[in-house]
This record gives C-alpha cells, structure tokens and sequence, in this order.
C-alpha cells in the first residue's frame, strides 16, 4: 500500500505537464487545418506564406534538437548526470545511420537503416553506462560531466579511424525526397516529416512514463532518488534503461539528420552546446521543456537571421542568460533541492604549509627558477606556458574548490585579460608594465558584470549561465572583426626587450605564478577564505551567522576572474597574438581538467594539476595525432581511479598512513573526555 | 523577573499556504533570561512560526519586533547581526573546518571582518573561540574535523555559534531532536545555565515533553496555527485541551514510559 | 614538492631537444605545422603531397647532396598550439625553416611568430590577405592563391554575367566576411549598376540551412555568392536543391571546385556554379601528368588541391634551399624574392613585392558526370594576372 501510494503521487505531480502536452498536440493538429483555411481567410501573399514557411522550417530544425535534449533531460534527471557525451552518441547515430543505409538498399533499408543504428548506438550507451558511468554515480556531478567529456575527445578520434576523415554524404529519405509548394515557397517534404515526428516521440515518451509502470518508476527517480530505493527497485537497472533511452533518443536524432546533413566528425561539438541551452530553457529533467525551447531555439534561429542576419549565434545564448537569471531552473524545470554534498569532504580540514613543507615549496620554486641554467629556449616557453596554466587553474580552483562554484566559462576572464593586454598594447600602445597591469582589469570588470548574475545560481545552473556568458564573449571575439580581428586574432602584442628572451619570460611567469598561488593561499586561510569556505560548506549556517554569502561568492568570482585575467594578459604576450580561442569552451574544459585532476578537495591541487595537465597536453599534441584519443582515455581512466586527484590521492594515503598511527591516542582523549 | 525588558514581541503573526493557515494570528512576548518553549504536534506551525521570526520566511501579516527594532521582512543574517543566535533542527555546521574553526567563522563575521583578505583566520579570536568551546563542553575538541563528531557533539557546536554573537536572544528549533535522552537533559541543562548567566532570552521548540516541563518559565502551545494555551508549565500541564491534542496523538506522559523503557 | 614535476617535465624535453641535435649535420631538416587531427579531410591528402615531394627530392639526390627531413606537428586547430609547436621546431629541432598551415589565423599566428623570432616560414594554404598584405612581413612568403586572387578570377566570370540583383551567403568569421567584401568591392568596381539584396551570415559550422536558403529566396535575387564550405556547404546544397532556390540562378562559389569541397556533394551537386577548384581529371600538361602518376602510383589515389599544395610547399622549399645553399633565414629571403620554378600548374614566381606566389587556380562551372560532381570548361588563370598593381600592394603592405 505504502508502495502504491507514493507511485500515486509520483503520477500526479506530472499531472499539469500532461495537460500541457496535450494542448500542444492540438494546437499541431490544428497547423494543418489552418493551413488550408488561410486562402479563405489572408491575402495569399508571398510574404505571408514566407513567414509561415520560415516557421515550419524551424520547427523541422526543432526536431532533431528535440530528440537528443529530450534525451539528455531524461538521464539528467534520473541520474543526475549532465551527460557532455551526448553530442558524441548523436554523432555516432549519424554515422552508423550512413554505413546501414549504404550498405541495405530500399524504403525499408533506409528506414530500417536509421532505428537499427538507434539501436546500436543505444547498445553502445549501455556498455558505457555499466563499465563507467556504474563506477562514478556517487562522485560530484562535475566528474560524470569529465568522464564524458573524455568520452566525447575519444570518439572524435575513433569515428575518424573508422570512417575516414572526409564527410560523409548520406542518402536522401525514400519518398521524401522532393518539396511541397506552399503559395510559390517550398517545404522539402522531410521536414514535414520532421515536423510530423517529434510530436509523435513525445506522445510516445508521454505514454512511456504515464502508462507504464517503468516510466512511472523513471518519473518517481527523477522526483526523489531515495524515494526509488525505498520501493525496492533494482536502480542499476533503472539506471541503466534510462540511459539507453536517452542515447537511443540521441542517436536518433543523429540517425535522422544524415538526409540534411553531411556526417563528419566534428557533428558532436555542434550540437552539445545547443542542446545545453535547450535543456537549460527548457529546464533540466523536463521532457516537454526540452520540446518547448527546442522550438524556442530553432525559430529564434529562423526568424533572428532575418532581423539580426549577424548575431544570430549570440541571439539564443542572450536567451538562455535571461531565462537563467529570471527563472532560474528554467521554463518547465523545478527548483532543484541542495546540491549534494562531495563525498569525501567531511574528512580533512584545510591547513596552512607547515615550516617544513613552506621551505621545500620555497626550495622547488628556487629549483625551478634554476631551469634557464641548463635548459633550452623550448623547455623554457613550455615552462612559461605551464606556469600561465597554473594561474589559470588556480584562478578556477579558488572559485570551484574553495567557493564551490564550478565555472563552465572560465576562459571568458582568461581571455578578456588577453584581449586587455592586446587592446592596450596594440591600440593604445602602452608599455608592457602598464598593459600587464591594466589587462587583466578587462576580466576583472567581466566577472564583476557576469559574476554578479552567476552568483545567484548554483550547481549545473550555475555551471551553464557560465558557459553561456563565455560564449556570447566569444561569438563577439570571433564576429567582431573590426574590433578584435575576429578569427585573424590581434597580432604583434610581443614583450619589450626587457622580458623578449625567453629565460626572462619564464621568470616573469613563475614569479607572477609563484605570487598568484601564494596569495590565492593565503586568501584561502584569510577570514574571507573562511567566509567563503562557510558559505559553500552550509549556505544556512552561513547566513545564519550573519555572512552574505551571495557578496561573498560575488567577491570571489571577482578575484577569480582577475587572476585568470592575469594569466591571460601573460599569455597574450607569450604568445604574441590573441585568438579567440583564449575564450573559447575547451579551454574552460582544460582549466576544470586541470582543477580536477589536481585534487578539488586541495588547498593546491590545481598547481599540480595545470603541471601534469599542460605537460603532458604539449607533449601528446607534438608526439600524436590521436592526442583527443590518449588525452580523453587518461581522462576518463583518471576519473575512474583516482576521483580525488593526483594531490588528493596522495594526501588520502598520507593520513590514512597517520591515522593508523594516531587512532590509539585519539581514542584515549576521547575516554577522558567522556569522564 | 518582571523587571526584565522585553526581547521579543510578536503581534497577530499569520501565514497561509494555499488557503491553508499555517499560522494564525500568534501573539507573545518573550523577556530577557526567561526560557519559552513553543510546542505542538506536528503541523502545528511550530517550524513556520519560527521561520518567520529567524526572517527565512515572510509573515502575511503580523508584526515581530525583536530588542526594539522591527524585523518584518528583514534578512535572517541581519536578524543576527541585532543579537539573535540560532540552532537548527537538523545541525548545520561547516563540515570541512575544526570545531574551532566553526566558532571563528562566527567570531569572523561578528567583528566585521568578512571581507579581510589578508588576515590569519587562525590567530583571529582564538581565545574567544576557546572560550566558547569550554562554556559549552566543547572545549577538548578544539582541533578535531567537524565532520567527524558525533551528532550530541554537533549539538553543543551549534551551541558555541549560537553564542559567538553575544546574542541576547537564541533560537533553537527542536534543539535536541536526534540525541540521546541523557545527552538531551545535559544539552538543555547546558543552555539554560547560560542563559540564567547571560540573562539570553531562549525560545524552543520541542517534542520531548520531559525537556519542556523541566526547562521552560513558560509554554506556549500551538494547534493548527493557533496559540491555543499559554502559560507555566503547571499551567500548561493541567489545560483539558492540550491535553486533548496530545492524548490524542498518544503522546506526553506515554511518550516519557516508552522512551524511559527503551533507554 | 609542488614543483619539482615543473623541472622534471623541462628535464625530460630538454633532453629529447638535446638528443635530436647529434645527428643533423647531413640532413636538413624543415619543420612542418598543419591541422592534422581537426581538419583530417583537408590535411591528409596535402601530407601525402609533401611526403611525395620528399621522396622526389631525395631520390634525387636531397639538397645539395643532403638529406631533406621534415619534422611535421599537429596543432590540433589552435593558433596557440601551433605557436609551441613552432618553438618547438626551431628551437630543439632546429629546423632552417618554417612551413605548413591551412587556418588563416593559425598561419597568421605562425607568421607572427616567424616574425618576431626572425625564422623563414613558407604559408602552404592560409587564404587570408592579411597574411601577405596588411600584416604581412619579410620572414613570411605563401603559396596558395589568395582570398583576393580567388575574388578576383570569379568576378571576372561573374561581371559577365546579365545579372543586376545579388544576394551572398558567407560564415561569419574574418574569411567569409574579407571573401565578400573584396568580391562586392571588385564587382561593383566592374558593374557598377549592381544591386545587393541580401546578405546571409550564418555561424561557421552551424549553418541552420533551411532559414537560410528561405530567407535568401526570399529577396529574390538574380544571382549568389556563396562562401560557405565544407559540411555547411552540403547543408546548403541540400535545402537549396529542395526549395528550389538555384533554380534559374547563377552561382559564383569560392573554392567549390576543388575535390575536398566538391566530392562530398555526389549526385547532389548542383550544375552550372561558377567555381574555384582544382580539376585533376581534366588537366593535361606535361608538369601535371608527372604529377599525377607519381601520385596515384604511390598512394592509390586521386590528388586533391591539398595534395598539390603540399606537394608545391615542399618543392619550393627544397628549391629555395638549394638556391641559398645556406639556413641563414636573410639568405633564404633573398633567394626566394623573384625565385621562379616549376610546379604541376606550370611556372609560378615568388612576389618579391609581396611575397605571395603566383600559383593559380581553374576557374569552370560545375557539372554532373556519373553521379558525381565534376568542374568543366575549367581555364587555368595565372595568379600573377589577379593581382593588383605594385603601387596598391605598396600600399596594402607596412613597412619593413
């Protein structure tokens, strides 16, 4: 009884989103009927009938951006994965769709070319969820997001060793081949199809999780996954489906592009961004949100070509920003409950160095400083390099470990730096000393702008309204040409004699890196460390001592976007030149790698982290051309064994070392106190 | 006692969910140094009650004036910057720093010195924070991870916060729910020895009626969102309809036999 | 502690720079950068082009009877990675020069790099005029026929063309937006009672076709300029085929007729499109027909335009080389300034006014030829012939 009561309440509370979905339904049924009306009631004009088409359009663009988010939603919210692979098994979809339906010739060929390769794919989603995504559910949301993001730079590399590197040109659809007049426009008759098909896959997902007991197991997981375990349900299993739903959905959605599309192997970095925004509008774990923004998005694409032909990318990620600050788990999303806690971080205050371990810093950091003496002119720029990366890790590290702020669009205040120091040095043709001082300004006013919106989010929201920010920087980096040289990047911002020889360079970095890490560390143990420690520990306890915590995590954002900007106004002169990929979305990745892999829960697990990192990046890119494959393999085998990082680790096996020789004495000090 | 001034006043206090009348129309005063308890069965408005008074929730009417100021619509940090202490139901406490660490976040923010980025956390009020630890039997796990004490342990934390402000009025939401029954007698021994010391004004919600009747000056029960009795314990423990509510819900006297058994 | 990985990585590349300088006194060694693991369609067949050119050159004897070794790198499409790569190159290589790229702003960046640390660098593909023009400089030499070049041999066909309304559809990045104004800028130079009625920019690499194509057809013009390429390009193909939008329309598309941009579209090419490109199956020289069997006997394959590209970069490396008889980077200017040598398109000269090379490209339309998109009535244009005069480029360039 108790059993059926609660699965009762499950169905219920999705009562409202059946209604909705049901008006949706009509109101498509009715688009049709309209149509056929309109020469009764307009004048047919070809603007009128322009306009139409141009929607219809959308919403056949809709489609496919429909399926794979609806998928992503659904494992978001069951799992609690935000699944960054997504794009990879759309891809992959895309491309078994093309060796099915060249090899099986026919209607029933192509058809059934496209729902095996679903099928595969899904298979595929299964072996991964059980040999990976089983291992790493407990971890904090980030490390599934890196998990699959390895994933993703893996495949990259694999369907080009499978399928070649050229694109592919798949087959047209059997009988929908040719276009529909509609008043002197056409409408190919495949995305009538389209249009046809993602109403239907939501009836079908609709009955799915209405109907069947499995779906209203999946709805009652995604309202309360402990709810799921008190039922008596096997999870791995439940687990497991949803996942291969959501990946047979995107592959799919990849499967019934190949008629639009060529298939090549950069398809899956197309749409993942896209697909975020949309599940971010639409709200993350609900299906008819990823419906609605679906064709938000994809007529907001049709019709800002029209009004803004230029700035059509930035169009939907400005969207998505709105939605975020006004509602911020989306249109059709629920208010998420407390961010879970990181496992693991009840165990080990932060302390500040003891003697010992402060000499041996200072002794590395006086050996490091020894490196122009014996080495080259290369080890030294890769140096530098390393020690622009550890300030741009450590810059993410201060807000993601100790704020608890895991930024997506970190790159945004790197490369706002950068752009500073060009601007400055190019434009205005100020010295070095000044334009590496006031570079960084421009990241810093940045996160004073963004942060101050970000900072009233948390968690993936958090995350995403980040990554939008990021974004809309760098569609402005790259279509701005006038300004910032667009994609030909700002060139010539060389340093002065002073700093030109790379020795001298190397030292200005580790110096300007040396005193990034060390006032970061003593920011971490200051009273604002604490405040800000406090408010990502307990934002309840927090407030309820009297701490802001919403100005703290804004000062935070603050000083964590001027020191990436730091580090971006020195690497704009390493380098010489600006580009807009110092803002773009994989170099936010590499600086969240860099965090991880050091250790999130360490005081200063991302200077190792940006070492390892960036070390072995320069030195897989100059050895392999499979460095995606290596570099996401370590990334995903990192995630698996060692979630804490290579700082954390070592730290783990540190105190279990002290612990065993400690525990006696503890123990005595306890029964004292007890009496 | 009478002499004592007034910490809090709440006048015609109301709240409703959807039609439903979570609070109605509460009114009481608390003094300095005396203990209140607030009880209830549950849904009473215990929680809503005290939500509105800590500022985590807005009344639909009502006025709270807590040590002279009007605190409607105020903010619960700025709550405690005017001298209220909180605890929680369920301990909230930074897991990730010592117990001494716990206070001197408090301390940190009662200085005014949450923006100071320069400064050593550590050496910041260490004393103070000792202090506190002593007063509340705390004193012996100074240094020890908060994550790692056990919950009767956390108790006595969140108590050593509650007082990092020099509040003159505490508020703890079922303050020893979760522990013990012996540790909850010493917990609430503990608060109002400090109490009659500091002259702190304490008001509490609770569910175990041993705690109340041996505790509080003075009860005040609430059903379905109204005060339905007020007064002394012996007051309290002699009015038909709270006896009423709770007889029917099995609990009171009952409660102590089974729970006395089960110790 | 935390530091000591810092020194051990630098120990362990320095001494791999150290271990590669023992043996390099026969050899000479030039140091190659392209994006070889984002850009594989393009990439691979212009390494088997230079790979081929190596072999050539050293079955022939090397340069000045030493061996040529080309040390080649990914940059995985980023200008700061191809940057390290360079360092990388010329300082624990020690390569004498410098060639490669297919990006614009990562042969920019290279170029910059060349520059600045006084190293001679060959551009293979970047099409970008800056790279030669406004920022060009005296260490950089390129190639490939430019954005301008292209331009210039299009609006030459499409001047003739009745047309008045025109629309253009171009990525919005530096290349679509430079590749439609020096069209707009020489067109309306030669027809000045042009008219633009529309002017599509969707993303690169995120064309949402169907808008597009609708808007465009939409306007209503005579004629289009299409820039886009690659899998943007299928997108548009496709819908346009489908919405019917290059019927009665004359195309003039950029680069569309080399293979890498043609083969993709199969059956599905649309006919008669002015284009850029490269018709191997249609070329009968002498320089090419050596070219060409050396090439498909090697590799089983046809050549695309990168294959020729990579072949020349090489060629001209190796010519220039001999002619300096020296690695000093002041020397290799002076001999690549006026030098002249064969290629598989016939002669091509390096500017010494603006260091581009006069290699050319085949201007023909497209066509349908069993299932499969070929170029005809192709007609090779010399590059010397689209330039513009010395005094402009005087201008265009800064000064040394």
């Amino acid at each position: 009884m108790f059993r059926d009561a609660r699965l009762r309440r499950a169905s219920q509370l999705e009562g409202q989103d059946l209604r909705l979905i049901q008006t949706l339904i009509l109101r498509r049924r009715e688009a049709p009927s309209r149509r056929m009306q309109a020469p009764m009631f307009t004048e047919p004009g070809p603007p009128m009938a322009f306009y139409f088409v141009q929607f219809l359009t959308g919403l056949a663009s809709a489609a496919s951006l429909f399926l794979v988010a609806s998928g992503l939603s659904i494992i978001f919210g069951v799992t609690r994965i935000v699944n960054f692979a997504h794009g990879a098994f759309y891809m992959l979809g895309a491309y078994v769709a093309f060796t099915l339906t060249e090899r099986f010739s026919g209607a029933l060929g192509f058809w059934g070319g496209i729902v095996v390769a679903a099928l595969v794919v899904a298979a595929v989603g299964v072996l991964v969820e059980m040999v990976l995504l089983r291992r790493i559910y407990h971890a904090p949301e980030l490390f599934q997001l890196l998990a699959t993001f390895g994933l993703t730079l893996m495949v990259q590399d694999i369907v080009v060793l499978i399928w070649g590197p050229d694109d592919l040109l798949g087959r047209r659809a059997p009988g929908f081949k040719g276009a529909v007049d509609f008043f002197g426009q056409n409408i190919p008759s495949y995305d009538l199809f389209l249009i046809a098909l993602s109403p239907v896959v939501l009836g079908v997902l609709w009955l799915l999780f209405q109907r069947t007991r499995w779906g209203v197991l999946v709805r009652a997981a995604t309202q309360d996954r402990d709810m799921v375990a008190a039922l008596g349900v096997n999870q791995k299993w439940l687990f497991t489906s949803v996942f291969a739903l959501g990946v047979f959905l995107a592959a799919l959605g990849g499967a019934l592009q190949i008629p639009r599309d060529a298939v090549h192997h950069a398809l899956d970095l197309r749409i993942i961004v896209e697909v975020f925004v949309v599940v971010v509008i639409g709200g993350l774990g609900s299906i008819i949100g990823a419906f609605v923004a679906a064709v938000l998005v994809s007529e907001l694409n049709a019709f800002g070509i029209l009004i803004f032909p230029k700035i059509s990318i930035i169009l939907v990620f400005l969207v998505m920003a709105v939605v975020l600050i006004v509602r911020p788990w989306g249109l059709f999303g629920k208010p998420e409950a407390a961010a879970r806690r990181t496992p693991g971080l009840t165990v080990n205050p932060w302390r500040p160095l003891t003697s010992g371990e402060r000499s041996m810093s200072i002794g590395t950091l006086v050996l490091a400083a020894m490196l122009p003496l014996f080495a080259g002119n290369y080890a030294l720029t890769v140096g530098s390099e390393i020690a622009i990366f550890v300030i741009f890790a450590a810059s993410l590290h201060f807000l993601m470990s100790v704020g608890g702020l895991a930024s997506f669009g970190h790159a945004a205040y790197f490369g706002l730096g950068a752009y500073g120091v060009a601007f400055l040095a190019k434009a205005a043709g100020l010295p070095m000393v000044v334009s590496l001082l006031l570079g960084p300004v421009l990241g810093l006013l940045g996160a004073a702008v963004f942060g101050f919106f970000a900072v009233q989010l948390s968690g993936v929201y958090f995350a995403m309204l980040t990554l939008a920010f990021a974004q809309i920087i760098w569609s402005i980096a790259f279509q701005w040409v006038t300004v910032t040289g667009g994609d030909n990047g700002i060139l010539g911002v060389w340093p002065d004699r002073w700093a030109s020889s790379p020795s001298s360079f190397y030292w200005l970095s580790l110096a300007v890196a040396a005193l990034v890490v060390t006032v970061l560390r003593v920011i971490v143990f200051s009273p604002f460390g604490f405040a800000l420690r406090a408010t990502r520990d307990s934002p309840l306890r927090s407030e309820a001592v009297g701490i802001n915590g919403k100005r703290v995590q804004w000062t935070a954002f603050v000083i964590s976007g001027a020191v990436a900007g730091i580090g971006g106004a020195l690497f704009a002169y390493l380098k010489g030149s600006v580009f807009p990929d110092s803002v773009g979305i994989s170099l936010s990745v590499d600086a969240l790698v860099m965090v991880l892999l050091g250790g999130v829960e360490t005081v200063s697990g991302a200077v190792i982290g940006a070492i390892v990192f960036k070390a072995a990046n320069i030195w897989l890119v100059s050895q392999t051309d499979l460095s995606k494959l290596v570099l996401g393999g370590f990334i995903v085998l990192m995630v698996v064994a060692f979630p804490k990082g290579i700082v954390g680790t070592l730290e783990m096996l540190r105190n279990r070392r002290r612990s065993t020789d400690t525990k006696s004495a503890l123990a005595t000090s306890q029964v004292e106190v007890a009496e | 006692m009478s002499v004592a001034p007034t910490l809090l006043s709440v006048d015609g206090l109301s709240k409703s969910y959807g039609g439903v009348h979570a609070v109605r129309s509460v009114s009481f005063e608390l003094r300095a140094g005396e203990i209140l308890a607030l009880i209830g069965p549950n849904g009473a408005g215990k929680s809503t009650c005290f939500d509105m008074l800590n500022g985590q929730n807005m009344p639909d009417s009502g006025r709270i004036t807590l040590l002279g100021e009007d605190t409607v619509g105020r903010k619960p940090r700025a709550i405690w910057r005017l001298g209220v202490g909180r605890t929680f139901q369920i301990t909230a406490t930074f897991p990730t720093m010592t117990v001494r660490e716990n206070v001197q976040v408090a301390l940190v923010s009662y200085g005014r010195q949450l923006f100071n980025l320069w400064g050593s956390t550590a050496a910041y009020a260490r004393g103070e924070a000792g202090r506190l630890l002593d007063l509340v039997g705390m004193g012996a796990y100074a240094e020890r991870p908060c994550g790692e004490l056990a919950y009767g342990d956390l108790k006595r934390l969140e108590l050593a916060i509650a007082l990092a402000n020099q509040p003159r009025l505490l508020l703890m939401d079922e303050p020893t729910a979760g522990m013990a029954p012996r540790e909850r007698i010493e917990l609430m021994r503990l608060t109002a020895r400090i109490a009659r010391e500091q002259s702190i004004g304490v008001l509490f919600t609770e569910h175990d009626m041993d705690v109340v009747f041996e505790h509080a000056d003075r009860i005040l029960v609430l059903n379905r969102g109204s005060l339905i009795a007020e007064g002394s314990p012996e007051e309290v423990r002699g009015n038909r309809e709270v006896r009423a509510i709770y007889l029917g819900e099995g609990l009171v006297y009952d409660a102590r036999h089974r729970e006395g058994a089960g110790a | 502690m935390r530091r000591r990985h810092l020194l051990g990585a630098a120990l362990a590349i320095a001494m791999a720079g150290m271990a590669g300088n023992a043996m390099a006194q026969s050899e000479i060694k030039i140091g190659e950068i392209n994006s070889y693991s984002l850009l594989p369609a393009f990439t691979e067949p212009y390494r088997k082009g230079w790979q081929l050119a190596v072999e050539e050159i050293n079955a022939a004897g090397g340069i000045n009877g030493k061996k040529l070794v080309v040390i080649s790198k990914d940059d995985g499409g980023k200008p700061a990675d191809a940057q390290t790569a360079a360092n990388e190159l010329v300082s624990s290589e020690n390569v004498a020069m410098l060639a490669g790229t297919f990006l614009s702003n990562i042969g920019l960046a290279v170029s910059d790099f060349a520059n600045q640390k006084k190293v001679f660098f060959l551009a293979a593909e970047p099409l970008t005029d800056a790279i030669t023009w406004s920022k060009g400089n005296r260490y950089t030499f390129r190639l490939r026929p430019s954005n301008y070049m292209q331009a210039a041999m299009l609006v030459e066909e499409a001047a003739k063309l009745p047309a008045k309304r025109w629309a253009t559809i171009a990525p919005n990045y530096e290349y679509g937006q430079s590749a439609v104004a020096v069209f707009k800028k020489l067109m309306s130079e030669k027809r000045p009672d042009i008219q633009w009625v529309d002017e599509q920019w969707p993303p690169q690499g995120k064309i949402d076709a169907g808008p597009v194509v609708q808007a465009v057809a939409a306007a209503n013009p005579e004629a289009i300029l299409n820039v886009t390429f690659g899998a943007d390009l299928v997108k548009l193909v496709r819908e346009g085929n489908t919405r019917g939008l290059f019927k009665n329309r004359t195309v003039v598309s950029f680069l569309t007729g080399e293979p890498e941009y043609l083969d993709p579209l199969k059956d599905e090419t649309p006919e008669g499109w002015i284009v850029t490109g490269y018709p191997w199956y249609d070329i009968k020289t002498p320089d090419h027909d050596k070219f060409l069997k050396a090439y498909q006997a090697k590799y089983n394959d046809y050549p695309r335009l990168g294959s020729i590209v990579g072949y020349q970069t090489i060629k001209a490396a190796a010519a220039i080389l001999a002619k300096a008889n020296s690695t000093d980077p002041e020397k290799l200017i002076a001999a690549t300034e006026g030098l002249s040598m064969p290629s598989p398109f016939g002669e091509i000269t390096f500017r010494k006014i603006d260091h581009q090379s006069t290699l050319g490209a085949y201007v023909g339309k497209t066509a349908l030829k069993d299932g499969k998109g070929v170029m005809v009535n192709s007609v090779y244009r010399k590059g010397s012939d689209y330039l513009p005069s010395d005094a402009e480029v005087e201008k265009l360039r800064p000064k040394d």
